[in-house]
């Protein structure tokens, strides 16, 4: 349940923000968070409420941007989407593949007040 | 939470003692106060692009616990494994073996109790305890304010040994040199497929308790097979902390890791 964690760096970052920005309210935050990113997206949308609580995102609506993820095979060179970090090419069967896109975990956007 | 310095739920202990925020540890950001300081008015809301990673406070920690192990000739490995795996066994004969050759010194990362850092302590070297309470891996920032009381040697090694757990530690750097996945025959040989991450994160996984191998239906080969499906580049060793079979490899690897780092360190001694 690590992302408990992830949801304090999060509202971390989005204080450090309002102090540089001039903030005092976070309407809603949008999250990249990639498949192969190893984070469960329910858990992150519980624990981001209790995590915000008391804080300039007490209240604030979390959007979570899934982004799929992406890989190039270097036996046949073409991109790929993948499920998970082992998935072998779907077109010709390679492994490993080189990840491009998924691992993301990122803060992209906040709309404030 | 302290919004401060990045501590968890107020619930991690280092060795007994909630963390304190009174003492004057350097803190990079101070956020404290910023509600007060502005006036909520009744502002229309607006759009901030950010794109800051989610890690980025907890890379940043890294960096700098990485900055002093390389100033200082430190080799940190984070340890990491699901519980049961025979990790403390391991570290402790490793200590024990080890003894004459190098400073060493451990932190030892666990939801509760001081038992595993006592166990160290018991072989003479220096260990401390972080208690992560509910926390469920080690983090870089934790890790940094252990350094300061722990205070390892220069050119020692130092073990990190992190919760158990084959998820959540995956993700946190602590500014080790390297990750090592310690596995063990009496677990399912599928567990590099079934926690990819952390396999992928590893540089070298042990595979602990070979002696129990003739008592068991644990396919070596499938398993290491697994591993570098997820991590072509994963080093493996065989080894058993109690029979002693394989430590020897495992030895090898922790001084020529060691040495080779010291030899980065300094340029003009490897050309000497």
């Amino acid at each position: 349940m690590h992302e408990m964690s992830l949801c304090e760096g999060v509202v971390q970052l989005i204080e450090e923000q309002a102090g540089k920005q001039g903030f005092s309210r976070v309407r809603t935050v949008w999250l990249e968070i990639g498949a192969l990113a190893g984070v469960e997206l329910e858990a992150m949308r519980f624990s981001f409420d209790a995590v915000a609580r008391e804080t300039v995102a007490a209240g604030a609506h979390l959007e979570i941007i899934p982004v799929a993820g992406r890989a190039t095979c270097p036996a046949c060179k073409h991109t790929v989407e993948i499920e998970a970090r082992f998935d072998a090419c779907p077109d010709c069967g390679h492994y490993p593949l080189d990840i491009i896109a998924g691992e993301e975990m990122r803060i992209s956007e906040l709309e404030v007040q | 939470m302290c919004t401060t310095c990045g501590c968890g739920h107020g619930e991690t202990t280092i060795e007994g003692h909630a963390h304190d925020h009174g003492h004057t540890h350097h803190h990079g950001h101070h956020a404290h106060g910023v509600m007060a300081a502005h006036a909520p008015g009744m502002d229309p809301s607006r759009i901030l692009r950010i794109e800051q990673d989610i890690l980025s406070k907890n890379n940043a920690y890294a960096a700098g616990n990485r900055g002093i192990f390389a100033e200082r000739g430190i080799l940190a490995l984070n340890l990491v494994s699901s519980p049961g795996s025979g990790k403390t066994t391991l570290l402790t004969r490793t200590i024990t073996d080890l003894s004459d050759e190098a400073p060493m010194a451990v932190i030892e990362g666990d939801q509760q109790t001081v038992l595993d850092a006592e166990r160290i302590r018991a072989t003479g070297v220096k260990a401390i305890q972080i208690n992560t309470g509910k926390g469920c891996h080690l983090d870089a920032h934790m890790v940094g304010h252990a350094l300061e009381k722990l205070a390892p040697e220069d050119d020692s090694l130092l073990f990190i040994e992190n919760v158990g757990n084959l998820v959540c530690p995956a993700s946190f750097d602590l500014g080790e040199a390297h990750k090592v996945v310690i596995l063990s025959v009496t677990e399912g040989e599928d567990k590099p497929l079934k926690y990819p991450d952390m396999f992928h994160a590893a540089d070298l996984m042990l595979l602990n308790k070979v002696d129990l191998l003739p008592h068991l239906n644990f396919d070596v080969e499938q398993c290491i097979a697994y591993a570098r499906r997820v991590n072509p580049e994963i080093k493996v060793l065989q080894v058993s902390a109690t029979s002693g079979d394989g430590l020897q490899d495992w030895y090898g690897w922790l001084r020529s890791t060691h040495e080779a780092m010291l030899m980065n360190r300094s340029p003009e001694l490897a050309e000497a």
